[in-house]
Parts: C-alpha cells; sequence; structure tokens
C-alpha cells in the first residue's frame, strides 16, 4: 500500500493534482517505481472515499486539487513511525532456484551460484555508475539526495545477495568435501537438507 | 588506451610436491590507463598473490608480468626495485603510513627515494594531496588523522609523481560504510583522471566501482563482468524495473 501513503505524504506539503503527484513522486524516487496515472486517479479517488483527503474544486486549467485532512495526516505519521512489514522477500526465485538444484540431480550448482553472482555484480555496477553521476549528495537539491538513498537500498539489496551466494558456495564446497571424505552409508542416501538454509 | 599491466599466463606455486599450492593458475588479463579492474574471490582464492605478482612484489613461477611494456623479468633486482617506486602505487587495508613522517613527507617520500630533490619532491606531493583533497592536512601527522584521512594520504602516495598504476589491497577494510565509499570514489576518480587500477576486495559494493569485476577461484578466473552499460541507457530502461 506504499503508493497511497507516499500520495498522502506528498499531499502533507500542499494540495497537489494528480499529475503533479506523479510528477513528485518520480522525481523523489529518481522514476524508480513508475507510477501510473490511472493508478494515482484510482488512489486519490480511495483516499477521498476514507476522508484521508479533500477534492478542494478544479483551477482555470481544470487541474483538480487535493488537500489532506486531519485524519490524512494523522495517518502519514503512523506511516512513518511503523517498520515496513518483511513481506515476500523480493529474491524468492533464486532462493527456490537454489534450494531445487541442490536437490535435483546433474545440476551444477557451483555454475547457477556464479551465474547468478556474476548478474547481480554486474547490476551492482550499474547503480554504482549511476550514484557515480550522482555526486556524494553533500551539497545537492534535497532531491538529489532522495534519489541516492534510493539508489543506495539497490546497491545494499544487491551486495546482500552477493554474500548470501558466497555463503551459500562455502556452504556447498564444505558439504562436497565432507561427501568426499564420508562414504556414504547406503541406507541414508537421501540428503536431508539443514532447514537453516532454506529462506 | 594503452596497457599499463599485462598479465600473461601468469603462474605461482608455493611449495614443491604433494604439498605444492598453486595460488594462481595461468591467469591473463590487461588493463588499461583509465580502467579499474575489481577482483573478487574468497580467501585462498588468490587475489592477494595476484597484486603481490602484478606489482613485482612477489615473482611468477610461470608467466609474464608487464608493467607499461616492460616485462618483469627482464629487469635486475635494482632496476626492479627503480620501476616500483616510479611506476606502481599501492593502497593497503592498514593504510601503511610512516607514523614519524607529516602526510607530506610521507607522499614525498618515494620520490626522494627516486633521487627528487626534497624542495621538488614536497611540490609533488602536495599536488598529490591537493589532487585527492587533503591538502589541508599536509603537515599533519598519521596519528592526527581519521582512518579516511589516512586512507586519502595513502592514495596521494600511490599516484604522487608519474605512477600509472594503483594496486589496492581491500583498500577500505579498516573504514566505515561511508568513509569506504568516499575512498572507492576517489580512487575511480584517479583512474578516470589516467591511471589504471586494480582493486582486491571480498565487497561487492565496492567492487562495483570497477569497469569489470573479475571472479577468482582456486587461482583462476572463473568469470567475470563484460563491458559496462552506458549510463543513458540505464536512465532510459528504469533502474528498479
Amino acid at each position: 500500500m506504499s503508493v497511497r501513503q507516499s500520495l498522502l505524504a506528498l499531499l502533507d506539503l500542499e494540495p497537489m493534482y494528480g499529475y503533479q503527484l506523479r510528477t513528485e513522486f518520480e522525481s523523489r524516487t529518481g522514476s524508480t517505481w513508475p507510477l501510473n496515472i490511472g493508478q494515482v486517479y484510482t488512489t486519490l479517488g480511495r483516499l477521498e472515499r476514507d476522508g484521508l483527503v479533500v477534492s478542494q474544486g478544479a483551477d482555470d486549467e481544470g487541474h483538480t486539487y487535493y488537500g489532506i485532512t486531519d485524519v490524512g495526516r494523522a495517518e502519514v505519521r503512523e506511516w512513518f513511525v511503523t517498520p515496513v512489514g518483511r513481506g515476500t522477500p523480493p529474491r524468492d526465485e533464486l532462493a527456490i532456484k537454489l534450494a531445487l538444484a541442490v536437490t535435483v540431480p546433474g545440476i551444477d550448482v557451483a555454475a547457477v551460484v556464479q551465474t547468478q553472482r556474476t548478474a547481480t555484480v554486474r547490476a551492482l555496477q550499474d547503480y554504482t555508475r549511476l550514484k557515480q553521476r550522482a555526486g556524494d549528495g553533500g551539497d545537492g537539491p534535497p532531491g538529489e539526495l532522495a534519489w541516492l538513498l534510493v539508489l543506495d537500498a539497490l546497491v545494499f539489496q544487491a551486495e546482500a545477495e552477493v554474500r548470501w551466494l558466497d555463503h551459500c558456495e562455502t556452504r556447498l564446497t564444505r558439504a562436497s568435501r565432507h561427501r568426499a571424505t564420508t562414504p556414504p552409508p547406503a541406507a541414508a542416501a537421501a540428503p536431508s537438507r539443514p532447514k537453516e538454509s532454506r529462506r | 588506451m594503452t596497457v599499463v599491466l599485462r598479465l600473461d599466463q601468469v603462474a605461482r606455486v608455493h611449495g614443491e610436491g604433494e604439498t605444492a599450492v598453486h595460488a594462481l593458475r595461468g591467469i591473463s588479463l590487461d588493463v588499461r590507463a583509465g580502467e579499474l579492474i575489481a577482483v573478487m574471490g574468497q580467501s585462498g582464492s588468490g587475489k592477494s598473490t595476484l597484486l603481490t605478482c602484478a606489482g613485482g612484489l612477489d615473482t611468477p613461477t610461470s608467466g609474464e608480468v608487464s608493467i607499461e611494456g616492460t616485462p618483469l623479468s627482464s629487469l635486475s633486482r635494482k632496476g626492479l626495485a627503480a620501476l616500483r617506486r616510479q611506476s606502481v602505487g599501492y593502497v593497503f587495508q592498514d593504510f601503511n603510513l610512516i607514523p614519524a613522517l607529516t602526510a607530506a613527507e610521507n607522499v614525498a617520500l618515494p620520490r626522494e627515494l627516486d633521487g627528487v630533490r626534497m624542495r621538488q619532491a614536497r611540490v609533488l606531493a602536495l599536488q598529490a594531496l591537493d589532487s585527492v583533497g587533503v591538502a589541508d592536512l599536509a603537515d599533519r601527522f598519521p596519528d592526527d588523522m581519521s582512518g579516511g584521512q589516512q586512507q586519502r594520504v595513502a592514495i596521494a602516495r600511490a599516484i604522487v609523481g608519474e605512477r600509472r598504476l594503483i594496486l589496492a589491497d581491500e583498500p577500505t577494510g579498516a573504514l566505515d560504510s561511508e568513509t569506504g565509499e568516499a575512498v572507492l570514489r576517489l580512487l575511480r576518480d584517479r583512474v578516470d583522471a589516467g591511471a589504471a587500477g586494480v582493486l582486491v576486495t571480498h565487497e561487492a559494493r565496492h567492487a562495483a566501482w570497477a569497469d569489470r569485476v573479475v571472479f577468482l577461484r582456486d587461482g583462476r578466473v572463473t568469470d567475470q563482468t563484460g563491458a559496462p552499460s552506458e549510463v543513458e541507457e540505464l536512465l532510459d530502461s528504469g533502474v528498479g524495473a
């Protein structure tokens, strides 16, 4: 529901109309999450229905301005002090892929790990190049600082993925050494994956 | 662009027979002026050996390292030492500044060892300090500086004079996240200004400042990222999409 709260937070600054909200949202987040204008109007409609914003009528150019209500303001405050729920982790597909790779015979798991690592570091390089271009946020406008924070979020998420891949690799190496040194008893052929390796 | 550092089938074996450790197994790599290469790998992957061989601090068992076209194996011990002083700058995790010398003296030292007059060496040192943004620290001693400031001085020392090759071994290891990033920005800056750089790190976030990231495992290159994307393309495509 972050679109709803984001629009409310913007309206907390001053009354705005739909296109203006979209432009403000995108400039503050570096166009990283493009907003569909239809989505903006649908959200505004719901916010109005719930009494969080009020339509202030149209100006000469036909822009309908929305202003925040006291209830809306309270919701914005609440949003900023409440932690974001963890929800479904975005790298689920990768975790699932690796979990299956270690259990399906004939898959070169090390190659799966390396292919992903290269791709993720490549993405990291792209984000970093954008950061380099954006400067260090020390003396730029607030919008630049906001954009840098969004880029940093992408950077740290990608870095966490690489670290997790490094960790997987170490675990796999240790497991394969263990297999090489201990002849498997015939009865215990089915490998039991440790629970903690699931994410 | 000119190739500043070339590794041609470089191998390095420590010990002999059954206990021999193959630290590097035939690494080939070109680093050009204006190019920053990051080498990533777990401990024991050979990344530090690669750096010491590249800088002439260690000798390959086979293969050849060339710096600005000169094969290191063609040099006498004295010639190698001179080339190291004149062409190669090192940046280490623990800065390695001499505590009894000021920032300017630390940076000037390699030039003075080369026979440059003291006054001239100081001028070069001040230029180098200025280029890394710490001209105001010239007369301070390392103990009176923060870690980030010391690393900036160490980078100034690495680039003082005509040195074109910067070899950095975990240069951000002792720094906090933001200071580490500032050091990487600086390294990137100096490379963009015409140096060639090799950065060894286990942190992907720092390796990402490089033009190319090379992955090392058991002394071999297992993979590398290709040529970088154009920034305009990235902005057009929407980064988070």
